[in-house]
């Protein structure tokens, strides 16, 4: 369990603006340290470049150029033992580096192992699509095109997956706002009702914690029901909770506790 | 001829009931509100449960129909995504008139916590709505509260003139 940290002087020191603070790293080890990776690292250096590989965490890293990354991982899995691709997406890297990481996490039951491949490309470059060696990167493939817009080469369909066809722009690049564009505010509005229905429908209430007592068009007070856009500034009647009409509903009896009768033996 | 011997003036009267047309048709509108299924989220676990036993909307005839077509009510229960948008109007098109909409908990609202680009901000948007149910997720006890809300809004309406369809715009 973590350590308990008193929060009562939260407020003396603000960690969240300092401007200096440099983000803890994971240990990286050499990966000579494990003698199963280092096997699978020479086998890749014999016929690939590798440009960084290390030990983090128990997984090797190893990182490639984009161009091999097909070859490298088809050698994994033919001749290395690593016949599982757990996962593979993209990260954004483009504020510092105009570049995308691609990675590749692999798993190797036989060997109890799990690495990772990882390469670079540009904004505007495609990669090699490895749907070929593994069913599982048809989805994550698809996903990384729709989120990152990457496109990749020689895919077998190459559609966003979770983002309408139509839709413009990649949600999960950094330069993406959180509560999207001019696009994606007025979709379904577009969509539905075409461009025209703007004006009318008006813009989208990104504030819902935004209550007005006074507003009787967006909210009414339980128990103080008014119509629709009545004025209450100057107070509101009470409308207490009913769940009948005063006098009754017609064909239909209310309850009488007096006239119920409780059942002791169940059996009966 | 019936043969059996019942004396109208004695026992219980003549079974006639005078009314008017407009209590006998809401009579029935109120007492058979059949629902959409609408689970979009976690909010569908708390409609179900108001549909199970222990809840029982059956006692309400309130009946859940997997066809808009049989449906009178779209209970809208959970996060409406934007690409999800135009399915829910072309469903809402294809229920029949009168026709009513619950909105319950907080993302169909206003689009609740979900604060981002693919969350449509409230179905009232898309559909126009007649209840909004607070609460993430509003336990079964609000629903049918809500539903005996329908209810008593329905029983309001005049039934003998053909009701003026709602319109979001």
């Amino acid at each position: 369990m973590r350590a308990y940290t008193p929060k009562d002087d939260v407020q003396k020191k603000s960690y969240y603006t300092d401007r200096f603070w440099v983000a803890p790293q994971v240990p990286k080890y050499d990966v000579s340290q494990d003698a199963v990776f280092a096997a699978d690292l020479e086998a890749i250096k014999a016929k690939f470049d590798v440009l960084d590989a290390y030990i983090q965490v128990n997984q090797m890293v190893v990182v490639i150029h984009a161009n091999d990354n097909y070859a490298v991982l088809e050698l994994l899995k033919n001749e290395r033992e690593y016949p599982q691709l757990s996962e593979m997406s993209a990260i954004d890297w483009l504020a510092s580096e105009g570049k995308f990481e691609i990675f590749y996490q692999m798993l190797s039951m036989a060997k109890r192992k799990r690495l990772r491949i990882k390469c670079k490309i540009d904004e505007k470059e495609a990669i090699q699509s490895v749907e070929k060696l593994f069913r599982s990167a048809d989805w994550s493939e698809r996903e990384m095109y729709d989120m990152f817009g990457v496109v990749v080469n020689n895919h077998p369909f190459m559609k966003r997956i979770l983002m309408p066809e139509d839709w413009e722009g990649f949600p999960l690049r950094k330069t993406y706002p959180l509560q999207g564009d001019e696009f994606a505010a007025w979709y379904e509005v577009d969509r539905i009702f075409g461009k025209e229905a703007r004006e009318i429908i008006g813009p989208e209430n990104r504030d819902p914690a935004r209550v007005d007592r006074y507003d009787t068009q967006r909210f009414s007070r339980l128990g103080h029901e008014v119509p629709f856009g009545t004025d209450i500034s100057q107070g509101e009647p009470d409308t207490p909770l009913v769940y009948q009409e005063q006098k009754g509903v017609f064909m239909i009896e209310k309850f009488d506790a007096e006239k119920s009768v409780v059942i002791s033996d169940r059996h009966r | 001829m019936a043969q059996h011997q019942v004396n109208y003036l004695k026992d219980g009267g003549l079974p006639v009931a005078l009314t008017t047309i407009d209590k006998v048709v809401n009579w029935g509108r109120s007492n058979s509100i059949w629902a959409l299924t609408y689970g979009l989220a976690c909010c569908g676990i708390e409609m179900m449960a108001s549909g199970a036993s222990r809840y029982d909307f059956d006692r309400f005839g309130t009946i859940f129909r997997a066809s808009p077509r049989q449906a009178e009510l779209m209970v809208v229960a959970g996060t409406l995504t934007k690409k999800h948008a135009e399915f829910i109007r072309r469903l809402y098109d294809q229920m029949t008139e009168p026709k009513w909409v619950i909105s319950m908990g907080s993302c169909a609202n206003t689009g609740g916590m979900f604060n981002t680009y693919s969350t449509v901000q409230g179905v009232d948007r898309v559909i126009p709505v007649d209840l909004y149910l607070p609460g993430c997720a509003p336990r079964p006890e609000t629903l049918q509260y809500a539903v005996m809300m329908l209810q008593q809004k329905i029983r309001k309406e005049p039934a003998s003139r053909a009701q003026k369809p709602k319109r979001l715009m």
